[in-house]
């Protein structure tokens, strides 16, 4: 038997009108999404032509209007695990010792306070800054360790505060437990707040290193060389980088061909995302596996 | 044999909130005492300074004394950490580690330097059986111990607070959570338990009270009312206000 359903008027109404609230809102999340897709897919055809190993492992040769980008690839490299070792533990220590030891205090807002400002400094000024203090006063010389210093300095805000919202997030009740059964709250941090806390310090450090590997302006003074022949050979060497040698050859060199300058742009966005792509995994699949 | 004696214990916490009055009680040992009242009275808080685990929160003032084995706990130079491993603790909600059920009772026993397997091992099997929650368990031992409903995560909760062998056991309102069988479970539990344990007990009703109270306390509004053993509380309390809540006229 057939049965027809026919919805009064006012009803179908307001259906139609959810339907069109409902496309608007899904245009308006397209057009966030449009132009990311766009840059990533423009680049990623413009710059295709220009991959090869020669380019990848190759040094810059004609003035770099040929050859390869290998020198810039393992500058950044270097300055974004340099940037790790300063930034790593000095942040994950400032979150502890802010999310599990300092009690709220004026000291402890004026600790947050100075991060959030930390965080919404120019990244130009990072550079001359790193300049004065790593380069000429401590006489580290234009070398990956003032840049280093430089790039942790300006990523330390990102890595402090997601640290310690992931710390935060671990619920206080398993810190009570613990202390019950014996623990010293340094135990207790190991041991239980620190492993459930760990995706979500991980993530903010990939995305803190990914944004540091991305930046010209604080390696611009710091580190970074205009073209250099050799690889570095120790931290206190000048080097080249992605993304002060892609601003180079955009702006510097004459009768640049334009494929090498894509080619160059795309390394560096494969760089970034593929570095974005492991902090957004490691989160999905902590969510996926937590117990609280 | 009383095995804490509190005396004159006077409490207060920074916002003023739940504070204890000049309370002083005597707790036998191996016989479950009851601490019960409506809510705000400091029953909580007493448990709390039992274990000193008021020390992590904000408490402006504590005077008297809070002796176990005559030994004063509140004393500055008392071993805060020993004492813990000394008294055991189950809270309201039940709240494993996020770890297997196998860690969550060796958690405290690797914290206090056991290595020995052969020890961690009798001591899972040990507690769990204590809890009555071995054979529910045993062939689980090594999953993720939220899998366990909410009644066997409690009984766990036990299990943990007794794998270190402590001497006394302070449990807030440990049923509140659960169904009636699963109420039934701990309570018989803790009736076996009582032999070789002190036990505290903050019950979630009073008809809990008094099921299981040898000695029961109640507390209002921070002040010891009266302090009997349980058979004469519930039926013929002496003081006015315990009969009026006993009776449900409040609270």
């Amino acid at each position: 038997m057939l049965i027809r359903i026919t919805a009064p008027k006012r009803q179908r109404a307001r259906h139609l009108a959810q339907r069109l609230g409902f496309s608007v809102l899904g245009l308006i999340a397209i057009g966030t999404v449009a132009p990311i897709l766009l840059v990533v897919v423009y680049i990623a055809i413009q710059g295709t032509p220009a991959i090869s190993l020669e380019f990848l492992a190759g040094f810059p040769s004609n003035g770099m209007r040929s050859g390869g980008i290998l020198p810039a690839i393992v500058g950044t490299f270097y300055l974004t695990v340099g940037t790790a070792i300063f930034s790593v533990p000095l942040g994950i220590g400032a979150a502890i010792y802010l999310s599990e030891y300092a009690a709220e205090s004026r000291w402890t807002r004026m600790i947050r306070i100075a991060i959030i400002n930390l965080a919404g400094i120019p990244s130009v000024v990072y550079g001359l800054f790193g300049l004065g203090i790593f380069v000429i006063f401590l006489q580290f010389g234009t070398s990956i360790l003032a840049g280093s210093l430089t790039l942790a300095i300006m990523t330390l805000p990102v890595i402090i505060s997601t640290a310690e919202e992931a710390l935060r997030a671990v619920p206080q009740a398993f810190r009570v437990v613990s202390i019950s059964l014996g623990a010293t709250r340094w135990q207790t941090i190991r041991r239980i707040v620190l492993p459930q806390a760990l995706p979500g310090i991980l993530t903010g450090i990939i995305l803190g290193l990914e944004r540091a590997a991305g930046e010209t302006a604080p390696i611009l003074f710091t580190v970074a060389a205009f073209f250099l022949p050799r690889l570095p050979r120790s931290p206190f060497d000048a080097t080249m980088a992605l993304p002060y040698h892609l601003f180079v050859i955009a702006t510097q060199v004459p009768g640049m061909p334009i494929q090498i300058q894509y080619g160059t742009a795309l390394v560096l966005l494969v760089f970034v995302l593929s570095m974005n792509i492991i902090a957004t995994v490691i989160r999905s699949r902590a969510r996926a596996r937590r117990q609280w | 044999m009383n095995k804490i004696q509190i005396e004159h214990l006077s409490l207060t916490y920074s916002d003023g909130k739940e504070s204890l009055k000049d309370v002083s009680l005597d707790i036998p040992a191996n016989a479950i005492s009851v601490l019960f009242g409506p809510a705000g009275g400091g029953k909580s808080t007493l448990l709390r300074t039992i274990n000193r685990l008021n020390d992590l929160a904000d408490v402006v003032s504590i005077s008297g004394r809070v002796l176990l084995d005559g030994e004063d706990i509140l004393d500055a130079k008392t071993d805060v950490i020993a004492l813990r491993r000394r008294i055991g603790m189950v809270f309201a909600r039940p709240v494993v580690l996020p770890m297997t059920i196998r860690q969550n009772l060796t958690y405290s026993l690797e914290l206090a330097g056991e290595r020995r397997m052969s020890r961690l091992e009798e001591a899972t099997v040990r507690s769990l059986e204590q809890a009555a929650l071995w054979d529910e368990v045993k062939d689980r031992l090594d999953e993720p111990a939220v899998a366990l409903s909410g009644g066997q995560q409690q009984r766990l909760c036990l299990a943990r607070s007794l794998a270190l062998e402590p001497e006394v056991i302070l449990l807030d309102e440990p049923t509140s959570g659960l169904d009636p069988i699963s109420t039934g479970k701990v309570e018989s539990t803790l009736q076996k338990l009582k032999e070789q344990y002190t036990i505290i007990l903050v019950p979630h009703s009073i008809q809990q009270a008094a099921r299981i109270a040898d000695h029961a306390a109640f507390f209002l509004q921070g002040e010891l009312i009266e302090y009997a053993p349980g058979k004469t509380i519930f039926t013929t309390p002496s003081d006015q206000r315990t009969q009026d809540y006993i009776e449900g006229r409040f609270g």
